[in-house]
């Protein structure tokens, strides 16, 4: 069940989107992001809509596994589309007690739905062929100007390229405890909220208590490794801007462009 | 009072391009009080096996029956079977959760619907069969000992009085002293108590010493179920799923084959030792 | 290479309120002394001290009392701790937890990375260290998908691509199943005689020190007996009392020469001690 969750993860795969430069990939997709809140029309969702398909496919990224990956926003998804629907005013085309459903409304929570998937599809398309190790590099890249401000950056960024390589052992782990709780009858699927916010006790506790394990003796095994912060440090793999990454720019400019622009 | 596996097949990534099978077309039958090795090395299927004993994992097809109910029957409460059959993971102590050991060895029967006097019994009951004492039952689980937490993290299961206790490699990571420990505790439980217990392991000699029977698996398919040493007659086949029958029982086979007059189904040290010395007429 | 003088280290513990409760000693004046080349093991139960340790090696612990020098370096000075980590590296018990990147490539290089080796050189350092671990083929996996062993093998390249004189294994094998443990004993092995790199290895298995120069048996932090794997593995009685055993062969010819049997003081394999045997009968 766990080992559902794809969101955040890396497919490795050969192609031009994999190997576009991290940078390119993580302002790219803030400047998507920026694209599907600038259309008002059907025709912006066409373009928006064909453009991720169009490098969904570039990227040689199975679509079975970017719809699992939805799944875990779902929820959210089903929630906001409902609030949409119901709570915009309008011309009204549906009632039933005190809930109304209005033409606006129908547009406002299809729009919204649709602008969601597409920035999820996004930004996952972004994660799914990005290593978090260049992912935080671009990353430690592109905000490297705070450092200006004493943020620190380098370590924010180490903080979370560790995170996303324990999420699946830690996924792993939960599911083990889980079942060991289960075998020492342990029940997590019935009952009341609190009831099972209660049954979750047992499960979250070894798992803290492996994580802070876990976490001091990397924390040990990194310093054996002579980590000692950004200080000094060199790149196996240092970011460099090519070709295929300043034709992608000036596709996302267009993007803009044409969302600013379409009728 | 049994559990029969009948041709269970369990697949990991069903429907993707990764579909592997786990476990393929597996019968056993686990029959009242024995002591039974499960011996396979990783990745052979063992882990995934044992889940279906308890119904952690149900069967993409076959069917398990326990005491003669099969366990996916909708009259049949899944609670039951866990409480009959104890399952220990492996590394049990990263389950401990509780602020003392009584209370974590409590955790069992409470869930199992004991009664409060029924579930103290049995919890102070299986803390005294793995040699837990007095003096430790009040202290955080975090402060004992590596060998001490694993202990008590299998009176946790021991607690909810299974017929049945599985324990998936229990000596992992311990000295030598600690796992000589834990499987002599276990031969203690399965004779005073009458519980059957499945060890898995991939320690052939720790088998060879403590089990009646011997069930070898490799690639998801049981390739020997019989008694010590007739599994060890297979050597050759063994030893290419990377198994390797007890050193003593390789030196006594040997040395029959030099012409010495040695028992070749001798399984521990000591029978070993004694048929060599018989042997060179030494005492 | 490694040199402890009279090293004590002493922890203090405290009960709930932080109030002291007893001081314990890990390490009691242990002096050792490995020279450069030499494949040495350190063997003892849990709670021995041998990982304590072995942190002493790689400046992770200071000492209370003594010194320890890492060629010639003080352990107790920080301005040291870069040079004698590089030159001394790690290799931890649990193989999830010293893997630090998503790839195996990437995690190799980080090291390198740390200590400030140049791009080019990395990769080189990279591909030269997967290859003498044999790790080459797995080089863009995720180390998630890889075996208990082959992780192990990649944290020894990642600290391999550091160029370290020296390998210190802290139970590198108590996590593995048997085929990983023989990976990983082989692929050490092999780097102490083609590489000459020293290796420290700590373990509780007697069979994995068989091939090591000499072995260093340790209890309640002091070391009790040190000799080549042969003088040490003839005291079974004393090994016992540290609560470590010895290979079945070696426990049964032990016996049988108390029993008056005229066998070599230690055999370590079968077919030792079945010729050992043989040849007893040919001189009745």
């Amino acid at each position: 069940m766990l080992r559902d969750i794809t969101l955040g993860q890396y497919y490795p795969a050969e192609s031009v989107i994999h190997r576009l430069d991290p940078r390119t990939k993580f302002l790219g997709t803030l400047a998507f992001i920026v694209a599907l809140f600038l259309f008002k029309t059907f025709w912006g969702f066409l373009l928006c809509g064909g453009f991720i398909i169009f490098v969904t496919a570039l990227a040689k990224l199975p679509i079975k596994f970017l719809i699992k990956g939805m799944r875990p926003i779902l929820f959210l998804l089903l929630f906001m589309m409902i609030f949409n629907l119901l709570l915009t005013p309008g011309e009204i085309i549906g009632q039933w007690w005190i809930f109304r459903v209005t033409k606006e409304g129908v547009y406002a929570a299809l729009f919204m739905g649709l602008r969601l998937v597409m920035l999820v599809f996004g930004s996952s398309i972004m994660t799914y062929t990005t290593t978090p190790n260049k992912l935080t590099s671009g990353m430690e890249s592109v905000f490297g100007f705070l450092k200006i401000f004493k943020v620190p950056v380098h370590e924010l960024a180490m903080m979370i390229s560790i995170a996303l390589r324990f999420i699946p052992i830690l996924l792993d782990e939960t599911n083990k405890i889980m079942k060991a709780q289960q075998a020492r009858g342990a029940d997590f699927e019935t009952g009341g909220l609190i009831k099972r916010a209660k049954a979750l006790v047992p499960l979250l506790i070894p798992l803290f208590v492996s994580a802070f394990r876990r976490a001091e003796e990397l924390a040990e095994a990194m310093e054996a490794r002579c980590y000692h912060g950004g200080k000094g440090r060199t790149k196996m793999k240092p970011l460099k801007y090519h070709l295929r990454d300043l034709i992608a720019y000036l596709s996302l400019i267009g993007l803009i462009v044409g969302c600013v622009f379409i009728p | 009072m049994s559990l029969i596996l009948d041709k269970i097949s369990y697949y990991y990534g069903k429907g993707t391009a990764f579909e592997t099978a786990a476990v393929k077309n597996i019968t056993l039958s686990i029959p009242d009080g024995e002591f039974i090795g499960l011996i396979g090395h990783t990745g052979s299927g063992k882990s995934t096996l044992i889940q279906h004993m308890n119904g952690l994992i149900k069967p993409e097809s076959g069917n398990i029956y326990f005491n003669g109910a099969d366990i996916y029957d909708k009259d049949f409460k899944l609670r039951d079977l866990r409480r009959k059959v104890g399952l220990v993971f492996q590394y049990p102590e990263h389950q401990l959760f509780e602020t003392t050991v009584i209370k974590d060895v409590l955790f069992g029967p409470n869930n199992m619907g004991f009664t409060k006097l029924e579930a103290e019994v049995a919890a102070y009951d299986a803390l005294k069969a793995v040699g837990i004492g007095e003096d430790l039952i009040d202290a955080s689980p975090l402060e004992l000992s590596g060998g001490q937490k694993r202990r008590v993290a299998i009176a946790g299961v021991l607690a909810c009085n299974p017929e049945i206790l599985i324990l998936d490699e229990p000596t992992a990571g311990l000295d030598p002293a600690g796992r000589t420990e834990i499987l002599n505790l276990l031969k203690k439980i399965h004779e005073e108590k009458k519980i059957t217990i499945i060890l898995v392991s991939h320690s052939m000699e720790d088998v060879a010493r403590y089990a009646e029977r011997i069930i070898v698996i490799d690639n998801g398919e049981i390739y020997f179920d019989d008694e010590p040493r007739k599994v060890f007659e297979h050597e050759d086949e063994l030893k290419k799923m990377g198994l390797e029958i007890p050193q003593c029982t390789q030196l006594v086979r040997k040395l029959k084959k030099c012409g010495f007059d040695v028992d070749e189904d001798c399984l521990t040290v000591e029978e070993t030792l004694a048929s060599i010395k018989e042997c060179f007429g030494i005492n | 290479m490694v040199n402890f003088d009279k090293v004590t280290f002493e922890y203090i513990r405290r009960d709930e309120d932080g109030n002291v409760e007893g001081i314990n000693k890990a390490l009691d004046e242990i002096d050792l002394d490995v020279k450069k080349g030499d494949f040495i093991a350190i063997l003892g139960a849990n709670g021995s001290g041998k990982s304590t340790l072995a942190r002493h090696i790689n400046a992770l612990l200071k000492p209370t009392e003594g010194t320890v020098y890492i060629e010639e370096l003080d352990t107790k000075d920080e301005k040291n701790h870069l040079s004698i980590r590089e030159k001394t590296g790690m290799v931890f018990q649990n193989p999830d937890n010293q893997i630090i990147a998503s790839i195996v490539e990437e995690d190799v290089g980080f090291g390198p990375e740390n200590i400030g080796v140049p791009t080019k050189e990395i990769w080189e350092r990279v591909a030269e260290a997967l290859e003498k671990t044999g790790m080459t083929a797995y080089r863009e996996k995720s180390p998630n998908n890889l075996s208990g062993g082959q992780k192990q093998r990649v944290a020894i390249a990642g600290i391999l691509a550091m160029k370290p004189d020296c390998i210190v294994l802290d139970e590198p094998t108590a996590m593995l199943d048997p085929e990983g443990r023989k990976e990983v004993i082989k692929t050490v092995t092999e780097l102490n005689k083609t590489e000459g790199i020293t290796i420290i290895l700590i373990t509780h298995y007697m069979t994995e020190v068989v091939g090591a120069d000499k072995v260093y048996v340790m209890e309640k932090g002091s070391i009790k007996l040190q000799g080549t794997p042969r003088q040490i593995f003839s005291k079974v009685e004393t090994l016992a009392e540290y609560k470590l055993d010895v290979p079945q062969v070696t426990w049964i010819a032990h016996q049988l020469r108390k029993a008056g049997l005229k066998l070599p003081e230690c055999v370590l394999t079968v077919d030792e001690l079945v010729e050992a045997l043989k040849e007893l009968v040919q001189y009745d």
